[in-house]
């Protein structure tokens, strides 16, 4: 009897001390959410800061706080399609255009319409670019692609035609001057993203386009004559043909072949323009040449964007964010200070450009590209083209590599 | 032996002459004070786990988790303030995280198995519609812009919203869940936004976004299924929502092109006649489509047996090949007149000190064809990694390397635990070195190897990262990636499958781990039988 009556004790002492650990709890929880709302931004670590500072204004103009958490930028997409459905989402976030197709289908983010005022100010190809159905999904802000990179001191002029790059690249490696001819990444899985640019030269393509740009992802052109062609005539200067492209250069070990000197040429982006400057090489960037008497290389831009979360607590203040903020010239400048990349906004973008003449180069080289589709179809492609094209450079045949990834892309996206 | 084997398994054998004590008595009902004090603060540090797991169930209208936080607080409870309990104050603790960490994900990988879940199919029915009918406001190519200030009829909180909208020419109107009408009497600032009027409270923009739900489903409707809006804090615009989900035909029907989309409950979409679906979909059961999707799959079928033979192989090797480096490396350095052995023992454990994921990366650079360090150093042509067997002897290379260090480890532990006269009493009979070490000390060593073994089969038959770093699964045959690549295990192969770049399929993943889980189990079950039978053989 003595024991029964000390666990009971012993029971009501666990329950006394819990509630007294939870009624503290409770007060502290209770003080904070009453009256401030809080917008949760989500951003990769390298922006965060400038966002965080660029959109203390907006936070004090609209009486709120802003609270911007760091998650790796690969990681958003998937975290933001998983919180979303769990409902702890953030507010706003930071993403890439080529997200939007996935974004949509999952119902993550919400449309958003600018004010024509707004929307004018904003080149419209990035407007397009996160765009669809005719509904516009974020907010572009900056813009990528990538370029051409040379070595001026062992290369003065920009190559007009891939031929070219091809003849003063084999002429400096005869000469012993260099190693390699030029460093581009293909890597044992390929990598369409950089290869799009030459592919598109030689007539290859992805996906069609219909009437109103929208891409289709019924005519898909992987297997297609047309691509095969392409892919044969970039063969050439594969590991059977030139040399040129080999699938031992790949993205760990591109950079530093150029950076040492061991190839005058280079297929870079915005990310290189940092390790160029802090390096003894003297370089200068242009377009990706295309192959003599065909299309000018056409390399893929990549915007970035501000989302707005579906279904957010703070749906009016997240949209006044993007509609009215991220917009503004000023905003804009602020996050170039901390991570300087081509901006969309046309008023930042003459600013930017002023002061640096490569931005307006980088701008210039992207003239002939085009968005990256932003249909969910696209994310299917990059291994299968990535594994055919890989083959490819390594001497495989262009018509079964190209057939067989052609095949796995249209059971993957169900036609 | 076998008596005492018995008594130590935990279990008291027949005819044991009485129960012995068990220690825990010490902390049941009558035990010390301190016992009793501890007890109390776990428990409530237990109580209080299970409230904080409570409330957002409780948000959520969870009640089938309540009920279940409820009844585990209660067992708890009760196994550790009553005295009759006392194995089970010994067991719950164990079952509950074999049952919260192992039972429950793999019940609910196998639930998951059974349905669609996929990107695009994530929610439920209800959350595709309304997607579908917010993404299909659109804004006509004439229509007005205007400035938008958010009031309230009355009460900032709980009031009827009211958009006060300016339009390009200055006019003011107020726009309710009515209609749009003229207002007057309200004073407009120079940014268009009205800063006063009558009979309505203008609302801060804290105040604004605390209605930020309301918003959502606020327009102001100007006829013909077309409404004002609100885009931030500032403006909105009149758009029309072209698709309206009609629940009398359980469709879709887009108002613009007049196509009718049509629920499939069985694939979780809307579907229009011609077969074109709308983007958002929901979440519906499949059966066991998911697993007739590879187990019927020709390609699928192929590719499995020669990934799984591979994968056997290279399980097998590896674990073969560590634990022969291993020990080997382990006897050498046993070898007592040998100097200078704590020093490398240190060097041996190296490999094994540094973090896994980047020694794979290292050793991709050293297999690259043109700049490895391989080629470069033995003058070696080897495409390490484009060649399918000299990919397969990389991967296997690099985790013998990394695998090794662990093997000498419990080999040299192994190996002091055996006495040096058995050894020894072995060469006085007359056995040279070799019997010595495979009739004496190998045995005697098998016996705490063996367990190590299995468990470093069963690591590297699924070691995901060893292939997915080195190799990628690659390189691939004129198959293209839909089959498995030469390097492929059943782990990166099912990944690959399921989760290509942008589509997460988790319920074809789930069905293609349901299927891993069944292989790895067998397996498990059969080379434990089997290793009981090896230990009593070698007694």
């Amino acid at each position: 009897m003595r024991s029964r009556s000390a666990s009971a004790v012993a029971g009501i002492a666990a329950i006394a001390l819990m509630a007294t650990a939870c009624s503290n709890d409770g007060s502290d929880g209770g003080d904070e959410g009453a009256e401030q709302s809080t917008l949760v931004i989500w951003s990769d670590p390298e922006r965060a800061e400038a966002i965080q500072s660029a959109a203390a204004e907006f936070a004090e103009a609209n009486g709120i706080e802003v609270d911007v958490q760091n998650v790796s930028f690969d990681d958003i997409q998937g975290d933001v399609v998983n919180a979303h459905q769990a409902g702890n989402a953030p507010d706003v976030f930071i993403g890439a255009h080529d997200w939007t197709g996935n974004l949509m289908r999952n119902g993550a983010v919400q449309p958003i319409e600018l004010p024509s005022d707004r929307a004018d100010a904003i080149d419209p190809t990035a407007l397009e670019a996160v765009s669809l159905e005719g509904q516009l999904l974020g907010v572009p802000y900056t813009q990528e692609n990538i370029f051409l990179m040379r070595n001026t001191e062992l290369a003065p002029d920009a190559p007009e035609t891939f031929e070219e790059l091809v003849e003063v690249g084999t002429r400096l490696k005869d000469d012993g001057e260099v190693d390699e001819v030029l460093a581009m990444a293909v890597g044992q899985e390929g990598d369409p993203y950089r290869m799009n640019a030459l592919m598109s030269s030689a007539g290859g393509y992805l996906f069609g386009q219909d009437g109103n740009g929208d891409w289709n992802p019924d005519d898909l052109g992987v297997g297609t004559d047309e691509t095969i062609a392409a892919m044969e005539k970039i063969a050439e200067y594969g590991e059977e043909g030139e040399g040129v492209l080999r699938r031992s250069i790949e993205l760990e070990n591109e950079a530093s072949l150029f950076f040492e000197g061991d190839a005058p040429f280079f297929v870079a982006g915005p990310w290189t323009i940092g390790d160029a400057n802090a390096s003894d090489i003297d370089y200068e960037i242009s377009a990706i040449p295309g192959f003599e008497g065909m299309d000018p290389a056409s390399p893929y831009i990549g915007y970035q964007a501000f989302f707005v979360t579906e279904g957010s607590a703070n749906s009016a203040l997240a949209e006044e964010f993007v509609v009215n903020h991220v917009t503004d010239s000023d905003f804009v400048l602020s996050l170039y200070e901390a991570d300087p990349r081509t901006p969309v906004q046309t008023e930042a973008l003459e600013s930017v450009s002023a002061d640096d003449p490569n931005i307006a180069v980088m701008a210039e080289t992207g003239e002939n590209g085009v968005p990256m589709p932003n249909i969910p179809e696209m994310g299917e492609t990059w291994e299968p083209l990535g594994i055919a094209q890989a083959q490819i450079i390594g001497g495989a045949d262009a018509r079964e590599a190209l057939e067989t990834a052609h095949d796995t892309i249209a059971e993957r996206i169900g036609q | 032996m076998a008596t005492n084997r018995s008594g130590t398994a935990g279990a008291p054998g027949k005819g044991a002459p009485a129960r012995p004590a068990l220690p825990g008595g010490r902390f049941s009902g009558n035990g010390s004070l301190t016992g009793q004090l501890v007890k109390i603060a776990l428990l409530g540090l237990f109580t209080a786990l299970g409230v904080w797991a409570v409330l957002p169930l409780y948000t959520a209208g969870n009640w089938w988790g309540i009920g279940l936080a409820v009844a585990v607080v209660a067992l708890v409870y009760w196994v550790y303030l009553s005295k009759r309990t006392v194995p089970a104050k010994y067991l719950v603790p164990g079952v509950l995280f074999l049952m919260a960490f192992q039972i429950f994900p793999v019940l609910y990988t196998m639930s998951t198995s059974l349905t669609n879940m996929s990107d695009g199919h994530r929610g439920s029915k209800e959350q595709a519609i309304s997607s579908i009918e917010a993404y299909s406001v659109v804004r006509g190519e004439d229509s007005e812009e205007y400035v938008l200030t958010v009031a309230t009829t009355g009460d900032p909180e709980s009031g009827e919203l009211v958009f006060l909208l300016t339009d390009s020419e200055g006019d003011a109107y107020a726009g309710t869940e009515e209609g749009l009408s003229e207002l007057e009497r309200a004073e407009v600032g120079p940014s268009g936004k009205v800063t006063d009027a009558f009979g309505y409270t203008l609302l801060t923009p804290s105040q604004v976004n605390a209605r930020s739900d309301d918003l959502q489903d606020f327009a102001v409707p100007t006829g013909d299924g077309s409404g004002i809006r609100s885009s931030g804090l500032s403006s909105a615009f009149e758009g029309n929502a072209q698709r309206a989900y009609d629940e009398a035909c359980d469709c879709v029907t887009d108002s613009e092109t007049g196509k009718v989309y049509t629920a499939d409950d069985e694939r979780g979409a809307f579907y229009g006649e011609d077969g074109e679906r709308l983007a958002q979909g929901w979440q519906v059961g499949v059966g066991f489509d998911n697993f007739a999707r590879f187990l019927l799959n020709p390609t699928f079928a192929a590719s499995f047996f020669s990934t799984l033979v591979w994968n056997i192989a290279f399980a097998a090797s590896v674990t073969f090949l560590v634990f022969v480096l291993g020990l080997a490396v382990a006897l050498t350095l046993h070898v007592p007149r040998m100097r200078g052995k704590v020093v490398y023992r240190i060097l041996v454990v190296l490999p094994y000190a540094m973090s896994s994921l980047a020694m794979y990366l290292l050793w991709r650079d050293m297999f690259n064809a043109d700049f490895g360090l391989f080629n470069r150093m033995l003058g070696l042509q080897v495409d390490w990694l484009g060649d399918a067997w000299a990919a397969r002897a990389a991967v296997i290379l690099a985790n013998v390397w990394l695998g090794y260090p662990y093997m000498f480890l419990v080999a040299t532990g192994a190996l002091q635990a055996i006495p040096r006269e058995l050894g020894q009493a072995a060469q006085l009979d007359g056995a040279g070195p070799w019997q010595a070490f495979r009739h004496v000390t190998l045995p005697l060593l098998m016996v705490a190897m063996a367990p190590i073994l299995i468990a470093t089969f069963a690591f590297n038959f699924n070691n995901f990262n060893a292939v997915w770093l080195l190799t990628r699964g690659g390189p691939f045959g004129a198959e293209g990636t839909a089959s498995g690549g030469a390097t492929d295990l059943l782990i990166t192969y099912t990944y690959r499958l399921a989760f290509s770049e942008a589509t997460a399929q988790y319920g074809y993943a789930a069905a293609l781990s349901v299927m891993i889980f069944l292989i790895v189990s067998v397996t498990s079950v059969i080379s434990l039988s089997r290793t009981k039978a090896l230990q009593e053989v070698d007694r």
